[in-house]
């Protein structure tokens, strides 16, 4: 019989975790059950809402379409690292300020969304492309304007930084 | 839901995973942007995952004697953004885009959307249209694998049980290529309810080897002949009149509705087919 579990070792968050998990644990589930951090969130387990959105080497990936057990010797970081670094304090100020959130499900996957946008753009990016970006997230709340306005708005401030 | 119990063991070479592929219920992860949403829902549940994510050598993207070699391993992403891509095959490129969503691209494999072969993606069209290889990697060896005989029934290909998609050989778009791609989907980055992939040749004013694959329609993209040879002759009108697809219905659109949509995305597509190339 082959062995269903397997030791990883990773970075969350800057942290060095190592844990044993069960191969068929994905990695949302993992950073919520056995690390605790809650921010990213389930919402349809099969890749279409957007709400587990973590970065796994720099990249954003959806946490329920990626298995634990692939992330050894990867380096994660959830909501919680980013906004304690202050990686996206502008963002969820810009998202306050602009009621860019009501019941705020969506909210770390779309700020790790928006972020890795913001980041990648050389230029302001259009409405268009913010809100093609962002396709991947659902709100259910919102209708998206308010997002997209947020998302705008610190673009056009950091660009504004950057001169 | 939560996937089903199975082993898991990574791949360190083509060979080892090979090997693995004949123990009992085997299957191969890539990107798994569509195997592990299927194994959260429980419409799979294999007894072992072969993650071949570690392999090396099979995501390079290069122009070879007159074609342009994808390795199974380039994720989204990077063909998204290859050099190579936009310039020696512009119909991947402008499909690109429509594939999935950012987080999708980055881990998605071409590899496995084209093995997975969803009768409503948007790579196994645009292999058809473009009269694609595949090969495949096997106990036996390498074999390639013609486009129009790969996409064999509903998530079926021509894959044997031990084989592993290893990558694609394209044409390299000459400047006579013309290429168009359009879908309509409910919300950009998901499946297609309708799509087209298209090639042709730029004979002077005149489109020669026309090649529309349409996708979203059947149960594997499917190639409309007739209305191939109409739009060569000059007519879109006629074109769209001889549109010979058989959609049936499904969750997204009804069979009528679908045979309509095919035909607004032709006449888009045929405009997109007489720019010439930038």
């Amino acid at each position: 019989m082959r062995d269903k579990s397997a030791d990883i070792s990773l970075t969350v968050n800057g942290e060095r975790v190592q844990e044993r998990v069960d191969a068929r644990k994905t990695l949302v589930d993992f950073l919520r059950d056995d690390l605790a951090l809650t921010g990213s969130h389930v919402g349809c387990e099969h890749g279409v809402c957007g709400a587990c959105t973590v970065r796994v080497n720099g990249e954003i990936v959806r946490g329920c379409l990626m298995l634990a057990v692939q992330c050894d010797g990867a380096k994660i970081e959830t909501i919680e690292g980013l906004s304690d670094s202050g990686e996206v304090a502008d963002l969820q100020a810009a998202f306050e300020q602009r009621n860019a959130l009501q019941c705020g499900f969506c909210t770390p996957g779309m700020l790790t969304a928006a972020q890795e946008l913001l980041e990648r753009s050389k230029t302001v990016p259009s409405r268009d492309e913010i809100r093609e970006h962002l396709s991947g997230n659902y709100c259910r709340c919102t209708g998206y304007h308010a997002i997209v306005d947020a998302v705008e708005a610190v673009a056009q401030a950091r660009a504004g930084d950057r001169k | 839901m939560k996937p089903a119990p199975f082993a898991y063991q990574k791949a360190r070479s083509l060979d080892e995973a090979i090997a693995l592929l004949s123990e009992k219920d085997a299957k191969l992860l890539a990107g798994g942007q569509s195997l592990i949403a299927t194994l959260n829902m429980r419409l799979s549940s294999p007894a072992l995952l072969i993650d071949i994510n570690g392999i090396s050598g099979l995501d390079a993207i290069a122009l070879k004697n007159g074609s342009v070699e994808i390795g199974a391993l380039a994720r989204h992403v990077q063909v998204e953004r290859s050099e190579v891509v936009a310039k020696q095959a512009p119909l991947i490129a402008r499909a690109m885009p429509h594939i999935g969503h950012p987080a999708i691209r980055n881990r998605g494999t071409l590899g496995g959307s084209i093995a997975f072969a969803d009768p409503a993606a948007e790579l196994p069209a645009c292999l058809l249209a473009l009269d694609g290889e595949i090969e495949a990697t096997g106990p036996k060896g390498k074999r390639s694998i013609k486009a129009q005989d790969f996409f064999k029934g509903l998530f079926e290909t021509a894959l044997a049980p031990q084989e592993v998609l290893t990558g694609v050989r394209l044409p390299a778009a000459t400047k006579n290529t013309r290429t168009g791609f359009a879908e309509l989907a409910r919300r950009h980055g998901d499946y297609a309810m309708v799509g087209l992939a298209a090639s042709a040749r730029a004979d002077g004013k005149r489109l020669s080897d026309v090649r529309l694959a349409y996708f979203g329609v059947g149960n594997t993209p499917a190639r409309a002949k007739k209305a191939e040879a109409a739009l060569a002759d000059g007519s879109i009108d006629a074109a769209v009149e001889a549109l010979d697809l058989d959609p049936h219905d499904d969750v997204q659109a009804t069979a009528k509705v679908k045979k309509h949509l095919a035909g607004v995305l032709l006449r888009r597509v045929a405009v997109q087919l007489t720019e010439a190339r930038q």
